[in-house]
């Protein structure tokens, strides 16, 4: 295994630069969010993703895929800089929400414009659906009157299309949902912030069919208010919800296209070989 | 049937009483280690419940003569442990201000930072501290209290020695609960731009506040009933005594100078009777909050 990762990284050295002859990373006009020769380190000389530069489409879904430690992850987090909770964190490069470097902004900020989701649901267990839903404001002690509050609770939950089935039990705690509810309950709170983009870190992995169906039908629906990231691991979903994919490897942005085009026409072999599952 | 399977039955039997002896030899110890708290209790009923009345409660310890012909006619010995009970809610209530705060945020730091070497270091000192002997506790009280501060025994002398002495059991309380919790609710909560302090305050540890008040409840246990400490630093008193500047009884003080005068012999067991029950009232206080307070994630 060790021998392969290794037999294969001259190999990704002379790919990187036909890479940019053969222009397998797409430019998209107008981004919302610019990632720019970004390299992110969990400590030491050894970096997780390596000089990544891509434009992430307004309004569109963007999928992030690849094998596992391949990045994908790390570079989702890098975007609200959710990374540097580890220590020893660094970066080398940039990453632009409009026209800021997001590395120059305080991260709480940063994080209130950008939400995320997580793999596992994770609904604060202590309070009820309807906090929870307003927790964004409450924990930042942002006074709200009780209609407003009312109104973005609604508001949240409907976008997620969980209002008619928790409207009548708002007060009870989020944590006795079921796993799909629970997630479109965390969709629900990242919502309520409004934020530009919404990153989402493999949000349907550890639910079930029929829950992960509902995610990705509310995720299509939900991009015409939102940009969206999401990281998968699942190609299929990637192709059935995403406008836009990257494929990642060993740290490196190897192709990123529009999903259809890079489903059936990969220009890049090593994407080639993971679509059709030689690698990963 | 043959041979051989009429030698594994027996084998199988034999092996089946074993496993019997065993089970009930597990149940039988289980009871023996139990038997003494219930001694302790009929014990203290049966010597202590004649003393237990209304008066018991609500008035001070009698003086030695009222006790000495009370005691002659065959009487009950009039008076109460209320000294006792206010000084021991006063030391005990005003050690808990001290220490929980202290010891919640301690035992954040550790968790949070499991890994720090001024972490180990902490971590190492607080299992230090659990093993000081209770009367150096007094000694510490008295040579940083009672001398330079208050110039005299005194309940906030008391209320120092033994809020050090329940400390590692909040800090340590609060660093097992707060590490069981996932960190992915910690994600979620500063994913939402919540400030660092206010995601331990507001998420973190109230996620974690039945684990940390069954830690702080066993504490307080701990010191009710500490008498060491506090005859070299509260030394007692004969009256109710609210000003904690001043020298103030406690129940297991009282227990100790009952002891001491011949003539108050018997208003040990009633007084040791109130102490056990105010303890383990805490600790079923303890349990219940556990339960109630259990938040599931």
């Amino acid at each position: 295994m060790e021998s392969t990762i290794l037999a294969e990284m001259p190999i990704t050295k002379t790919n990187k630069k036909l890479n940019v002859i053969q222009n397998s990373i797409e430019h998209i006009d107008s981004p919302v969010l610019k990632i720019d020769d970004l390299s992110v380190s969990y400590g030491g000389d050894k970096y997780s993703i390596r000089n990544v530069s891509a434009g992430i489409a307004r309004n569109k879904i963007t999928a992030i895929m690849g094998p596992s430690g391949c990045g994908k992850s790390t570079l989702l987090r890098a975007v609200n800089r959710m990374h540097e909770l580890y220590p020893n964190t660094h970066n080398k490069g940039a990453v632009y929400l409009g026209d800021e470097n997001i590395y120059k902004l305080n991260p709480i900020q940063l994080r209130r414009k950008i939400g995320m989701v997580f793999q596992r649901p994770n609904p604060f267990p202590t309070m009820s659906i309807y906090d929870n839903v307003i927790a964004g404001f409450n924990l930042n002690g942002i006074k709200l009157k009780r209609s407003e509050k009312d109104e973005i609770v609604e508001r949240s939950l409907r976008e997620v299309g969980l209002w008619d089935e928790v409207k009548d039990s708002l007060h009870n705690r989020g944590t006795f949902l079921s796993g799909g509810q629970q997630q479109r309950l965390c969709i629900a709170r990242a919502l309520a912030y409004t934020p530009e983009i919404i990153l989402l870190d493999e949000p349907t992995s550890a639910l079930d069919p029929i829950a992960t169906a509902k995610i990705e039908d509310l995720l299509v629906k939900l991009k015409k208010d939102f940009t969206i990231v999401l990281v998968t691991h699942n190609m299929s979903q990637a192709a059935r919800i995403s406008d836009y994919s990257m494929f990642m490897y060993l740290g490196e942005l190897v192709e990123y296209g529009k999903t259809k085009q890079m489903f059936t026409m990969p220009k890049d072999k090593r994407t080639e070989e993971y679509l059709t599952g030689k690698i990963g | 049937m043959n041979i051989s399977t009429e030698i594994s039955d027996r084998n199988i039997k034999r092996r089946l009483l074993k496993d019997k002896i065993f089970t009930y030899g597990m149940i039988s110890f289980a009871f023996l280690s139990s038997i003494p708290l219930f001694l302790i209790l009929y014990e203290l009923i049966l010597k202590g419940y004649k003393q237990i009345n209304i008066n018991f409660l609500f008035e001070v310890a009698p003086d030695t003569m009222d006790a000495m012909i009370a005691v002659s006619n065959h009487e009950i010995i009039p008076g109460g442990i209320a000294n006792g009970i206010v000084g021991t809610l006063i030391i005990v209530g005003l050690a808990s201000i001290i220490a929980i705060p202290l010891g919640i945020i301690c035992g954040t730091y550790l968790s949070e930072n499991a890994e720090d070497k001024f972490a180990d270091i902490v971590r190492f000192i607080v299992d230090m501290l659990q093993g000081v002997p209770s009367i150096v506790l007094g000694v510490i009280g008295y040579i940083w209290i009672v001398k330079p501060i208050t110039s005299g025994f005194s309940a906030l002398a008391g209320s120092v020695a033994l809020s050090i002495m329940m400390l590692p059991s909040i800090v340590r309380s609060t660093e097992e609960t707060l590490k069981m919790i996932p960190g992915t609710l910690k994600e979620a909560a500063i994913s939402l731009g919540v400030p660092y302090h206010r995601v331990m305050l507001k998420v973190v540890i109230p996620t974690g506040i039945s684990g940390i008040l069954t830690g702080v409840m066993l504490g307080i246990s701990r010191i009710a009933g500490e008498t060491a400490p506090l005859m070299l630093t509260a030394l007692g008193s004969t009256a109710i005594q609210t000003n904690i500047t001043q020298p103030t009884s406690a129940i297991p003080l009282l227990v100790w100078e009952f002891y001491n005068d011949p003539n108050l012999v018997s208003m040990i067991w009633s007084a040791s009777l109130l102490l056990l029950i105010l303890i383990l009232c805490l600790n079923l206080g303890a349990k219940a909050i556990a339960k109630k307070w259990k938040v599931q994630y």
